[in-house]
């Protein structure tokens, strides 16, 4: 098929929706920028569309905690709309605040479990590389993902929490996505504080994944800060692969 | 009306309570042990109306995240020997998560009037009544925007008060006193020439003129708007006369005549083109003031308000730069009155421009931040922002007939006289509606109003923003030729009660002014509707010259707009020339160059700011190509940045020049040597020396002084030469004189001449672009620029000891612009491998940190000067450190000539030998530049 849309989901405040349109561009996608409050006016928007995106910032300042507001206008105006999208098998995937609306609106990381992504340890919105490794085999996202991802994180309350036996059942599952791991300069691996290292997660159908680092921030390799240093042969690594298999994925559907 | 209480407490370790403890800790140091030993920090939300338990749960189960916190809907009891106190905010300070819960409370179609929010302080074993008022006004709340209770807060009704009629305001017959009492009674800042000058006009007029007509007049002819300073007539002895300021600048743009220049000192920000198709705006402005009282919602405002210039020159922001000035962070003797801690003003400070970048989604790249005793009382926050719009006609109008219209937040008196209507507030339980004169930003409704504008672009004639004066500056000079008649009625407003002069006064923030043809209107609402901005229709731009304001049809203010903006006579001042001693300076000792070395990488200014840094997003928008910090890990310093959209190949490069310290000594060369580094900055990255625009700020004293404005007057001159001799115009600046502040003992306190410098560059090759850090093993480094005993003002004498005799600040080099040029065309062919500026601490300070950056060692065997002290430490500008493959050094050397000299290598080893010092261990280096303050 051709270029599959994909929904690229903005509230006020929400400021990565270019960046990751970029992305999905790149991907093969054809991104599509709505407001929350268009795709419950006109929810054909979504389901036309063959990936939903909820695309990183601060929601409504989140002000009442990092994508409360969002999560609950998901669940509460969307949430039929979003379980039909998943049980056609279309991936969804929310970055950052995205991540944490959707964990908020109980998708992630869904069922009965009960996860949520709190202050980072620092107590500071933190901006800094980290490199991430693709784990899970039944995320549609990082399944068949080989090489590590270096991109960018940028947020305050990034801190994934869960309980043990809630971890114990994630790990079990496979459905722990990714995880964070030490740099290339043997810094801590773990920008935040996060349980077992954890920067993604996705739902029980593999489908829906939810992370907190920026992959649609390193596309490019001159984005790399160590571009330089590599000559420009710099490739592997790139966020990029990440959209590209959530976009293989909705082609093959 | 009922009231509903939800406390929210977090279950794991709260990091928001562990930082408050490490600030009591600072705040007590003097004192051990009368800090509290532990503090609970909890989140208070009251819901105003009828709620039922059906309601609370509801809202409890949004609101309380069950894996994280815990909620009562009971005042919680206060523990056994702890000590309670709230905080909550004035009525009519911006308050997001208020917003947010009354929108959620809405959502939920519960009957929740409005909400208020409060933070709760759990002090356990504090010593008493004292230490907590103390800790409270120092540290939990600030009363210029908050108010606080013991125990509990109470929540208090917002009073509606009678809209206060217009005044009229007596002139005639007012004598030199008169005059001089209404002056002060209203605040006008205005000196005699000026109120003569308004005094004589209402008299041809026949009539008196409103309160109105006068806070308007007095708010154009201020020195912020109207930079009386920089346009006045400048006397200095014996009957020499100086060309004023403003007009040195830009007749040093004109004589440059780039034809990379749109726009210089017009409108909102300059505008410049590197390249076809694209044009980009530039602004750096002020919030020094604000910052002093309020720091987080001063540096917010701040932030907010130069974005919104670059908007209001018609291009959407993309990058934002800050450089700070505060006082030590180990400030230790007692302060002024009214004067806070320089610790509290930079965590405020550095917390407000973080919230306001990051959220509204814009990477802040570029800044400094640099510690000086002479900020302690007036800190200095210079806020940037630089925009980029398709090349298309800048907007000619506004037209005879179009419509003014607002957009964005609503009006409320914020920013007028806050000090005298909040001073009533201050009790807890009255509540009056307060204007606090500095606000807290809003900045989810600029990244709205940035949406907007991009869509409505080919629906205006005319933008700008509202900042200082409100709509009385943001309308009036809109309508300087062409004039307006606006209805203020039905301006939105926060809360009812305002008078007419308030509402077209008032700065609150997150505000846009547009002139629409009426037949585009409808278009704009539509787009409005889609983005959620709020839209008001004031009236029409009018085309017969005068500027007409009117409360419910009644004329409150009618003024000839060319009276209004040429009307003030121009202010003559006196100056004593800045005679700076320029002997080459004495001879310095350094026993031990290595441990001063050391001791320099150690120095706040100096140091690394990592930890100011990664609090900014500098990676959203995914444009960012050099980062402001660096190297193999990722935490080395940096130069200038480069910033180029992912689709492009080319980029531009942003670059910062200050140093105070330099311009206590001399204030011309310093501005030489500023503009010098901001060139270096932008250089040393990979961008076109032929190709840069400036944009100045200075930080001045009370230039009534006529020593201070002496010192001024060399500082421009010294801007404008090396301007000249780079070729490199300036496109805008901003000056905010009168940073003073009086001691006690009556004593004045200026801070030092700061003239902060920003050059922005095209890079040819974002690609191609270099960083100071070192690459490889074996490669060779040189020096590229001459090395003299330049020490005056230098880091070096800060660590080691100040001089009676500190010689000369660095002088201008003829030489620069042409090495400058050399060293670009070797970037360009590839030959650089690394680059970093010689600036604070020398050559010696420059290899280290590209040691640092590089993770590698290196090696100097040759040094630049005889003088093993002056090779080391001196600031002579114009200098580089290069990094060159070896076998890249001919070809590097034949670009250069004579002006780079092959000064050491890279060296495997970790550790960095310099002849003439001991050898140093990578580790001290890094250990020593990675101490925070």
């Amino acid at each position: 098929m051709s270029r599959p849309i994909a929904l690229v989901m903005r509230a006020p405040g929400t400021n990565r929706d270019q960046d990751v349109a970029l992305a999905l561009d790149m991907a093969g996608a054809e991104p599509m920028i709505a407001t929350a409050a268009e795709i419950i006016a006109n929810p054909t928007l979504l389901s036309d569309a063959r990936i939903m995106v909820v695309a990183g910032g601060f929601s409504y300042a989140d002000a009442l905690g990092a994508g409360r507001l969002l999560g609950h206008e998901l669940a509460s105006a969307l949430g039929h709309e979003i379980r039909t999208h998943i049980g056609r098998g279309r991936p969804v995937i929310g970055i950052c605040n995205g991540f944490q609306a959707l964990v908020r609106a109980g998708l992630l990381p869904g069922g009965e479990i009960r996860g949520a992504l709190g202050d980072n340890e620092s107590g500071r919105f933190d901006c800094r590389w980290v490199r991430l490794v693709p784990v899970s085999q039944r995320c549609i996202w990082t399944a068949g993902l080989t090489d590590e991802i270096d991109c960018p994180i940028a947020h305050g309350e990034g801190r994934f929490a869960c309980d043990d036996a809630t971890l114990a059942r994630l790990i079990a599952d496979d459905r722990v996505a990714l995880r964070y791991r030490p740099g290339p300069g043997g810094e801590t691996a773990n920008p935040n504080g996060s349980v077992a290292d954890i920067a993604g997660v996705c739902d029980d159908t593999g489908l829906v994944l939810g992370l907190m680092p920026h992959p649609e921030n390193h596309v490019m390799p001159r984005q790399h800060p160590m571009n330089g240093r590599r000559d420009g042969r710099h490739g592997a690594g790139l966020g990029l692969r990440l959209f590209e298999q959530g976009v293989r994925h909705a082609k093959e559907r | 009306m009922t009231v509903h209480r939800l406390t929210i407490s977090p279950i794991h370790p709260d990091p928001r309570a562990s930082h408050l403890l490490a600030g009591i800790a600072t705040l007590t140091h003097s004192n051990p042990g009368l800090g509290p030993d532990r503090v609970d920090v909890d989140d208070v939300i009251f819901f105003v109306g009828p709620l039922d338990a059906t309601g609370r749960a509801t809202l409890g189960d949004v609101l309380i995240d069950p894996v994280l916190q815990r909620g009562t809907w009971d005042l919680p009891t206060t523990p056994v020997g702890a000590t309670v106190v709230e905080v909550a905010k004035l009525a009519g300070v911006t308050d997001p998560m208020a917003d947010a819960a009354t929108l959620l409370s809405h959502r939920l179609g519960l009957p929740v009037e409005r909400t208020v929010v409060a933070r709760r302080y759990t002090m356990h074993g504090l010593g008493d009544v004292e230490q907590r008022n103390s800790i409270t006004c120092e540290l939990l709340a600030n009363d210029v925007i908050e108010r606080w209770q013991a125990d509990a807060i109470d929540v208090v009704a917002t009073p509606v008060c009678d809209v206060a009629p217009v005044e009229f305001v007596t002139l005639r017959g007012l004598d030199d006193d008169g005059l001089a009492t209404l002056n002060l009674e209203r605040r006008m800042s205005l000196d005699h020439a000026e109120l003569r000058v308004l005094q004589a006009h209402f008299e041809t007029e026949g009539r008196e003129p409103t309160d109105v007509e006068i806070e308007t007049i007095a708010q154009t002819w201020s020195e912020h708007c109207s930079h009386k300073t920089f346009r006045a007539q400048l006397n200095g002895p014996d009957g020499a006369t100086a060309v004023p300021l403003l007009k040195q600048l830009r007749e040093a743009t004109d004589s440059i005549d780039a034809p990379f220049v749109r726009s210089a000192f017009v409108g909102n920000a300059g505008i410049i083109s590197f390249s076809p198709g694209r044009t980009l705006a530039l602004k750096a402005e002020t919030h020094n003031h604000p910052s002093a009282i309020e720091p987080f919602g001063g540096a917010n405002t701040g932030v907010g308000g130069v974005i919104r210039d670059v908007m209001g020159a018609a291009h959407r922001p993309i990058a934002v730069t800050d450089i700070l000035c505060f006082g030590p962070a180990d400030h230790a003797d007692p302060l002024p009155a009214g004067v806070h801690h320089p610790l509290r003003i930079r965590d405020g400070v550095v917390a407000g421009v973080a919230d306001y970048g990051n959220k509204i989604g814009l990477p802040t790249v570029a800044g400094a931040v640099l510690y000086d005793p002479g900020y302690t009382a007036n800190p200095l926050v210079f806020c940037g922002a630089i925009g980029s719009a398709p090349d298309a006609e800048i907007p000619s109008g506004p037209n005879a007939g179009d419509r003014v219209i607002v957009l964005g937040g609503r009006t409320g008196r914020d920013g007028l006289r806050g000090a005298t209507f909040s001073s009533a507030t201050m009790d807890a339980s009255t509540g009056e509606v307060a204007g606090a004169s500095v606000q807290i930003g809003d900045p989810i409704v600029e990244k709205l109003l940035i949406d907007l504008l991009d869509d409505i672009r080919h629906l205006y004639t005319a933008i700008t923003d509202c900042g200082a004066g409100g709509l009385s500056s943001s309308v009036g000079e809109m309508a300087e030729t062409v004039g307006a008649d606006v209805e203020l009625s039905v301006a939105p407003l926060k809360y009812p009660g305002l008078a007419p002069w308030e509402i077209w006064l008032s700065e609150a923030q997150e505000r846009m002014v547009i002139a629409v043809a009426p037949g585009h209107v409808a278009a704009v609402e539509g787009h409005c509707a889609y983005h959620g901005v709020e839209m008001t229709d004031l009236g029409s731009f009018t085309g017969d010259g005068r500027l007409v304001v009117r409360m419910h049809g009644v004329v409150v203010l009618d003024l000839d707009t060319t009276f209004l903006h040429d009307g003030r006579p121009q202010r003559t001042m006196v100056y004593v020339p800045a005679s700076p001693p320029r002997e080459v300076g004495p001879v310095r000792v350094c026993d031990d160059p290595s441990a001063t070395l050391l001791r320099l990488l150690a120095h706040p200014n100096i140091a690394s700011k990592e930890s100011v840094i990664r609090r900014y997003d500098h990676e959203i928008r995914g444009a960012t190509v050099v980062r402001p910090l660096v190297g193999w890990n990722g935490d080395g310093p940096a130069d200038g940045v480069v910033i180029a959209e992912p689709a492009d190949t080319h980029g531009f490069a942003v670059g910062i020049g200050v140093n105070p310290w330099y311009g206590l000594h001399d204030p011309e060369w310093m501005a030489h040597a500023v503009v010098d580094e901001a060139i270096r900055n932008v250089v040393a990255v990979g961008a076109d020396p032929s190709k840069i625009a400036l944009l100045d700020n200075f930080s001045w004293g009370d230039p009534r002084r006529e020593s201070t404005l002496g010192e001024l007057l060399a500082a421009v001159e010294g801007c404008c030469a090396a301007a000249l001799a780079h070729q490199a115009p300036f496109v805008s600046g901003k000056d905010s004189l009168n940073n003073e502040y009086v001691v006690a003992s009556g004593e004045r306190r200026s801070v030092p001449p700061t003239l902060v410098i920003t050059a922005v560059a095209h890079v040819p090759d974002a690609g191609r672009s270099v960083t100071p850090d070192l690459k490889a093993v074996g490669n060779v480094l040189l020096l590229v620029g001459p090395t003299n005993a330049d020490f005056a003002g230098s880091h070096f004498d800060m660590v080691e000891r100040a001089t009676d005799r500190p010689g000369r600040v660095s002088p201008p080099d003829a030489g620069a612009p042409a090495r400058y040029a050399a060293l670009h065309a070797a970037m360009q062919a590839g030959l650089v491998k690394a680059c970093h500026d010689c600036s604070e601490g020398g050559m010696a300070v420059a290899v280290a940190e590209m040691c640092i950056g590089g993770g590698l060692g290196a090696s100097i065997d040759t040094l630049p000067h005889r003088d093993t002290t002056v090779s080391w430490f001196a600031e002579t500008a114009g200098r580089f450190v290069v990094e060159v493959a070896p076998d890249a050094v001919g070809e590097f050397t034949t670009c250069l000539g004579a002006e780079a000299i092959v000064i050491g290598e890279v060296r495997r080893e970790r550790s960095l030998t310099i002849v003439g010092g001991e050898p140093i261990s990578l580790d001290a280096v890094a250990t020593a530049w990675r101490t925070t303050s």
